[in-house]
């Protein structure tokens, strides 16, 4: 049985035990509605046009926390490569960073920043450059020497070697990062949304949760929890082509 | 043929009128790292490669085979001492007209054998008529036609290194310098690989420097070997082996490759076990 098979046998039992379970009565229609009208109260939030400007601020701050990460997190990662003294000294603390909530500096970003879009992009960024980092560090790591030395045999430059050799050869890793800071992105943005905002996805949840407005609240789950599957799924996918042309054979 | 092939020695390498490599007196010492001390590593160290020869240089592990084909290709400077190729001194950086093919898989795996081989000339800027047909002819070369368009992921070793073999032949160097290329590839396939290079080798004329640890390979190959000492590495002979220029690995079987292979041991085995500290050494 094929691997896309078995995945999809998965996701769907899962979803049809909840489903049972739901319209049967072991959970109450209150606490949580069958999966399937969870679409269609997704389908009906999104249809109304009243949380598309939440979702597109959502969208915006996800992006610009995931721009500021990969780009910072791949010039620090570039700059502690060329500098192993100072990755040295800083590798016990990049491998404890995520032992760190980053969202306890959610108020003191409120007064750097203020009221705005900028605290939760912040947390996203945070949240997510790490993993950029320690992605360009292994994939610069990664790069055979050989290739090095095949450069300078053909007389390339020291700007054409990073370009034509270094990037594509750690390329793979690269996207990893890329992925992975998508994921993070993600997650620091509509936490933060939920802790203390006035607008986004997040926020929405958060309001029609206190509301006991289950339909908005269970729709826009469903479609974050769909949208962040797909879009990663998607990355993944590449990610994995990515790897695959370059495992070697025997 | 073998059984006029000479087997001749001398104490150095010559220098020869039609020198193409000249090296003189060179050393590498590594300095001291860490509390460690200073290794000499090479040298001190003359060699002449005569233009169009076959030149393989065996050794025991450590002796510095590779430091002195670096020092020869411009990849790391002597400590003391010049290289000269094609009468320029070799400083810094590796001239244009040599070529280099490692042991370690230098094949790029984001790029199909078509693009790995026309890696340099893109970089180079050569017309596009001009490296088609360069590229064209030397995938054919190595035999790689037919897998022009895959990655070096579907190749086997051996395959892989002929890409890299194509992507350096490519270029037209005129002094070769092939360090252990074919270390990680089975007794068969390097049996094969030498019929390649040595078939390579008469077509475009250029001079090989072969770095091995198989002394058949360069008995085999070679017009003459240089024998090191172990560390830090000389040359205590330079074998003729006295084969003709064609020939392949059906040589293996003649009398003389015995002679020469054996004759190869017997200064390699005492500086072996030198290497490794073992007994017995120099007795």
């Amino acid at each position: 049985m094929p691997v896309w098979l078995i995945r999809l046998i998965v996701v769907f039992a899962a979803f049809g035990l909840l489903e049972i379970a739901c319209r049967s009565g072991w959970i109450d229609a209150y606490t949580m509605p069958p999966p399937s009208l969870m679409l269609v109260y997704a389908w009906q939030v999104l249809a109304s046009g009243r949380m598309t400007e939440d979702i597109l601020l959502t969208l915006q701050n996800v992006g610009a926390a995931f721009v500021f990460a990969v780009v910072i997190g791949f010039l620090v990662g570039v700059l502690l490569h060329r500098w192993p003294r100072l990755r040295r000294a800083v590798d016990p603390l990049l491998a404890s960073y995520y032992a760190v909530p980053v969202f306890i500096f959610y108020p003191l970003f409120i007064v750097i920043f203020g009221l705005n879009n900028w605290p939760l992009i912040a947390i996203g960024f945070l949240f997510a450059v790490v993993a950029m980092v320690i992605n360009t560090l292994n994939g610069f790591d990664r790069v055979p020497r050989v290739f090095f030395k095949t450069a300078r045999v053909q007389g390339f430059s020291r700007p054409a070697e990073v370009w034509f050799i270094t990037l594509p050869a750690a390329a793979p890793y690269l996207f990893t990062g890329v992925k992975l800071c998508v994921a993070y992105a993600f997650i620091g943005v509509v936490a933060g949304e939920f802790i203390l905002a006035g607008a986004g996805l997040g926020y929405e949840i958060a309001f029609a949760y206190n509301n006991f407005d289950n339909r908005t609240m269970y729709g826009l789950m469903v479609f974050l929890l769909v949208f962040v599957t797909v879009v990663n799924m998607a990355l993944h996918v590449w990610e994995r082509k990515l790897h695959a042309r370059r495992s070697r054979g025997g | 043929m073998s059984d006029s092939a000479a087997l001749h020695a001398s104490e150095t390498a010559r220098v020869e009128p039609q020198a193409h490599v000249e090296v003189q007196g060179i050393t590498r010492v590594y300095p001291p790292v860490a509390g460690n001390p200073a290794v000499h590593a090479l040298g001190p160290l003359d060699l002449t490669l005569r233009q169009g020869e076959f030149f393989s240089v065996v050794g025991p592990s450590g002796c510095g085979k590779s430091t002195l084909l670096d020092v020869v290709a411009g990849l790391a400077a002597p400590s003391e001492g010049t290289v000269r190729f094609e009468g320029k001194p070799v400083a810094g950086q590796v001239p244009e007209g040599i070529g280099v093919v490692f042991q370690e898989d230098a094949s790029f795996p984001w790029l199909t054998v078509y693009d790995n081989v026309a890696f340099g000339l893109r970089r180079q800027g050569v017309n596009r008529g001009d490296l088609a047909a360069r590229v064209d002819y030397a995938v054919e070369f190595m035999g790689l036609k037919d897998f022009a368009r895959a990655y070096p992921a579907q190749l086997s070793g051996g395959m892989r290194q002929r890409v890299c073999i194509a992507r350096t032949l490519v270029l037209k160097p005129r002094l070769l310098l092939l360090d252990e290329p074919f270390g990680a590839l089975d007794q068969q396939t390097r049996l094969l690989m030498g019929d390649e290079v040595l078939r390579l080798w008469r077509e475009t004329g250029a001079t090989i420097m072969l770095i091995t640890h198989a002394l058949d390979e360069a008995a085999m190959l070679s017009d003459r070997v240089g024998v090191m000492s172990s560390r830090p590495g000389r040359f205590i002979e330079v074998l003729e082996t006295g084969w003709p220029r064609e020939r392949d690995s059906r040589i293996v079987s003649e009398e003389a490759f015995g002679r020469i292979t054996s004759r190869l041991w017997s200064l390699l085995r005492e500086e072996s076990l030198a290497a490794i500290g073992g007994r017995g050494a120099k007795a």
